[in-house]
């Protein structure tokens, strides 16, 4: 590709917007999270940084970038310093593949509003998600401190164990579409045909595994307060504590943009062919980013309601509830939705797996399950 | 022995295929934290508003003046004796003639202090004063100070300004 065409100063400005916006939520996630979470506490939440505290992310960021970076001293210096920047870098580059809107024609010129379109799409950030944990296992372990290098070994074992139901998932989605390009996936949900209503039970598992992968509440192991001080990031100060937060809420955003995008129809929503035709393509197509943009950020509220609500597991449900939970029924949701396909009838055999499930698992209650002696 | 019959006997056995699946628990906590999300906070902006914290809460101490404008306290010293922290001092003066208007009483407090850093805002002084002179505001506290040359209330602070003046219900 030539350096200077238009292609590429298009792409170019492109992915320097998708990295101002995620950039963006995130900064502002953390102002957000804790007024979430002020709010469902019954309290106001930050308010003194600007009218509504709105301007808390810079007030935070100074105090981030003010205070002493300390190294430990028999850290490993190099991998220290690596670690929040390899958290950093992996977040942010998921959301390459993440189709943000359909093509758009500007000054005769057609553009992609995506980073780049892989052919392997899925696989693109499937790969960057583990690689992402080695940020936080580096990170771990250059630190030399047995609770740093115990969060990263709870980090990595959570991660491998929920990818696995994760990629299970994913395969029953990739059974509808039969690419594994994101925007392929996107293009065959569209005009409501999200991919929600034939997958219902695929979402809950992917949605638990997306909650595991971003190591946030009821799955925060790897940086539990209680047991680990701060697990991973205890010996972390400064900017380099800051990336690796700013990283966990890139993840949070961008996994986000990944659910809306495998289940939600991506940058589809109701009224698209009324807005193309009253308004033209560009503007439907924009309308569309910011649908997306707007589901993902509702999955980070999400992310915040839940954290908000639910205790930390324990490290053995954790597993057990990977290990003998999500991978069984992953493995279930294929079956079903491959049967789903052969018989022609995806939606019906969405349902149909749903309340079967439901009736297996109380039927095998009622015969096998010791009762409580009343 | 029985205390009440509110006793609740908890069983706890092998919980149920629904407990066991935590669906159903984790969608009524997060409907509980939802509906919280969307109540009124219970805190307010502190500095900026202020509760009202009743008509008997004891703030800042007011030295009271008649109907006529003249100071009551007649430096009797019983609230100083009363004042259980030490925080109270105060110089008496002889009232002049041609002073009746200032001073209700043939006595008055020519120096009158209270240390804030001692006072523990129990109300004796208050209890112990004869002359209804001396009050701890319901409706105000006392500031913040920055400095020890902050801490101790002179009268200039201390007494009653005839064009604000300081009534609670119940008191004339």
């Amino acid at each position: 590709m030539e350096l200077l065409s238009d292609l590429f100063l298009a792409k170019a400005a492109f992915i320097g917007i998708v990295f101002a916006i995620t950039l963006g939520v995130a900064a502002y996630s953390t102002y957000f999270e804790r007024k979430i979470a002020a709010f469902m506490q019954d309290r106001i939440g930050p308010d003194r940084a600007g009218p509504f505290g709105i301007l808390q992310p810079l007030a935070d960021a100074v105090k981030m970038f003010m205070k002493e970076d300390f190294i430990p001293a028999n850290s490993n210096k190099w991998l220290f310093i690596a670690g929040p920047c390899l958290s950093m870098l992996t977040a942010l580059m998921t959301s390459a593949v993440v189709p943000f809107g359909d093509t758009v024609t500007i000054g005769g010129t057609t553009f992609d509003l995506q980073g780049i379109d892989v052919n392997i799409g899925i696989l693109w950030v499937f790969g960057i998600v583990s690689l992402g944990v080695y940020g936080i296992l580096i990170g771990g372990w250059a630190s030399n401190n047995k609770y740093s290098l115990l969060g990263a070994i709870r980090a990595a074992s959570q991660n491998i164990s929920y990818e696995l139901a994760m990629g299970l998932a994913i395969i029953a989605i990739l059974l509808f579409t039969g690419s594994l390009s994101t925007k392929a996936i996107v293009e065959g949900q569209q005009n409501g045909h999200w991919n929600i209503f034939y997958q219902p039970l695929g979402f809950i598992i992917f949605l638990i595994c997306a909650f595991a992968e971003c190591n946030r509440t009821p799955f925060d192991l790897p940086e539990c307060e209680t047991e680990l001080i701060g697990g991973y990031h205890t010996e972390y100060s400064s900017m380099k504590l800051g990336f690796y937060l700013f990283a966990e809420y890139i993840n949070m955003f961008i996994s986000g943009a990944v659910m809306a995008t495998l289940y939600f129809g991506g940058y589809d929503y109701p009224g698209i062919d009324f807005v193309t035709a009253q308004f033209g393509n560009n503007v439907a197509v924009f309308v569309g980013m910011g649908a997306l943009i707007g589901k993902s950020l509702l999955f980070v509220f999400v992310f915040m309601w839940v954290r908000w609500t639910l205790p930390r597991f324990r490290y053995d449900q954790l597993m057990g509830l990977g290990w003998a939970g999500l991978i069984p029924l992953s493995m279930y949701n294929v079956v079903v939705t491959a049967f789903g396909i052969l018989i022609g009838k995806p939606f019906t055999a969405g349902v149909v797996g749903v309340i079967l499930l439901i009736v297996g698992l109380f039927v095998h209650d009622q015969l096998f399950v010791k009762k409580k002696i009343a | 022995m029985k205390l009440s019959n509110r006793t609740k006997v908890m069983e706890q056995g092998e919980m149920t295929l629904a407990e066991r699946m935590y669906l159903p628990a984790i969608v009524g906590g997060m409907a509980t934290t939802l509906k919280h999300f969307f109540s009124k906070p219970v805190t307010i902006r502190y500095p900026e508003q202020k509760r009202y914290l009743g008509p008997i809460f004891r703030g800042q101490h007011i030295l009271k003046k008649d109907e006529n404008g003249a100071e009551r306290c007649t430096a009797c010293g019983l609230c100083a004796v009363a004042c259980p922290a030490e925080a109270i001092s105060m110089v008496a003066e002889e009232r002049k003639p041609g002073e009746e208007k200032l001073y209700r009483e043939e006595k008055y407090a020519k120096v009158y202090e209270v240390n804030m850093l001692r006072c523990i805002f129990c109300g004796l002084c208050e209890e112990a004063c004869p002359k209804e002179a001396i009050f701890l505001r319901h409706d105000t506290m006392v500031p913040v100070f920055n400095s020890r040359d902050e801490v101790i209330y002179g009268k200039d602070k201390l007494v009653e300004k005839m064009d604000q003046r300081y009534l609670r219900e119940g008191l004339k």
